[in-house]
């Protein structure tokens, strides 16, 4: 939910205390050989913990390791 | 869809009222039977009759039923007599929800309380139990039992999108948005379902099988309805929506599990999927976001928002326990008293 992403496309990417990324507006996600990979419709969350089965994205497994990282 | 089968004397006389034209005076005796329903009633939550009559009367605000008139839908008298079912189901959920712990009314906080009090949820873990050990048969019946909601998916807490403003309002769109598939048919959430369903060779059409919804799971489903209709519950509505997004994303993927097990793939699965990914995103916004920006708009409404959590993981403890104390069993979970199609 943000005000300014949507006027003005740009990437906004929200720090999740002890959870994802949350990614909106306009953005696109590449592999490491630079091809495109699929996103739904709408905000994205990016793992952080490492732990998704999912991966890039977020599958609510920080909350079974307990993820801390920083807020 | 079309009307129920009665389960006791007052949706009983709620459906040949229904079947009658709203013009002519057939509901004088409506709230008599429902005193008298309500004064004997042992628990509101479990109680067929009451569950199934509110039921009827929230869904003539929804689609309604294929053989009732539309215009009983703002009829004074079913309206008071929902107020009053309302009052009694409206307290046994607070009682089922618990005491309530004080909480700073910022977005943090109350997303950090929201959070926690999924973590703690100590409900049985229908998910496990679908993941590991349902036969075919059992997850038709998880499928039939979540219907009542989920081929409606995100209608009730539609409701609360006029009533809230600002940045609570748009998070509330935000996940909505999402909900109904960004407005694309094949991604709206209710149609994933309907698709799973069909899947597995069942109905998809709302309503189907209403027949063989127990109480408790109606309640589930008023109990979204009854926060989500009433402006003076708008907390709740928040708080029973950052719960179901916080509790969602992990069994979901046990769903998806367990429907491979049994040797399903997409399409069926889709529903599923599509819920681990969007879940993981919809918690974030519902807890820090919706619940919290109201919080931090209206600080008097944190209790009613931690109620509204409360008392969606208690209510489905209820259910999931009542599922799996059947199935354990090798007994149907479904609603099997008399008038229940089978």
């Amino acid at each position: 939910m943000s005000d300014d992403c949507c006027a003005s496309e740009a990437a906004i990417i929200t720090v999740c205390p002890q959870g994802p990324l949350l990614l909106r507006g306009d953005f696109e996600i590449l592999d490491a050989d630079g091809q495109h990979i699929d996103t739904r419709q709408g905000p994205v969350a990016l793992c952080r913990c490492g732990g998704s089965a999912i991966k890039p994205f977020c599958d609510g497994t920080h909350k079974l390791i307990k993820f801390e990282g920083r807020k | 869809m079309y009307l129920p089968t009665p389960r006791g004397d007052l949706s009983y006389a709620l459906n040949n009222a229904l079947l009658c034209n709203p013009s002519e005076d057939s509901t004088a005796y409506l709230a008599s039977v429902a005193e008298d329903r309500l004064g004997s009633s042992l628990d509101v939550i479990y109680d067929e009759d009451l569950q199934l009559s509110l039921f009827m009367l929230y869904e003539l605000h929804y689609r309604g039923f294929a053989e009732v008139d539309d215009r009983w839908e703002w009829n004074p008298a079913l309206i008071s007599l929902r107020a009053k079912i309302e009052e009694g189901f409206e307290d046994a959920l607070r009682d089922v929800a618990g005491s309530i712990s004080s909480v700073e009314p910022s977005s943090s906080e109350v997303a950090k309380a929201l959070f926690a009090l999924a973590a703690n949820d100590a409900g049985p873990s229908v998910s496990k139990f679908i993941q590991r050990k349902a036969n075919a048969d059992q997850a038709r019946e998880f499928l039939i039992l979540k219907s009542i909601y989920q081929l409606k998916e995100a209608d009730p807490h539609t409701w609360a999108i006029p009533k809230l403003a600002g940045r609570a309002k748009a998070a509330m769109v935000e996940i909505q948005a999402d909900e109904y598939g960004n407005g694309r048919l094949s991604r709206m959430h209710s149609e994933l379902f309907r698709q799973t369903m069909r899947g597995m060779g069942l109905r998809d059409d709302f309503g189907a099988y209403v027949d063989r919804i127990p109480a408790v799971t109606l309640a589930a489903a008023n109990m979204i309805s009854l926060f989500g209709m009433h402006r003076r519950l708008r907390g709740a509505i928040t708080g029973h929506l950052a719960l179901y997004e916080m509790t969602s994303s992990i069994p979901q993927a046990c769903y998806a599990r367990g429907f491979r097990r049994l040797g399903y793939e997409s399409p069926v699965t889709d529903y599923f999927d599509e819920h681990v990914e969007a879940d993981a995103v919809h918690e974030q916004i519902a807890g820090r976001d919706l619940a919290g920006g109201l919080a931090e708009d209206e600080p008097g409404l944190v209790r009613d928002i931690l109620f509204g959590a409360q008392a969606a993981a208690a209510v489905d403890a209820l259910a999931g326990a009542k599922y799996l104390e059947a199935w354990e069993t090798g007994k149907s979970a479904l609603y099997t008293g008399a008038g229940a199609a089978v």
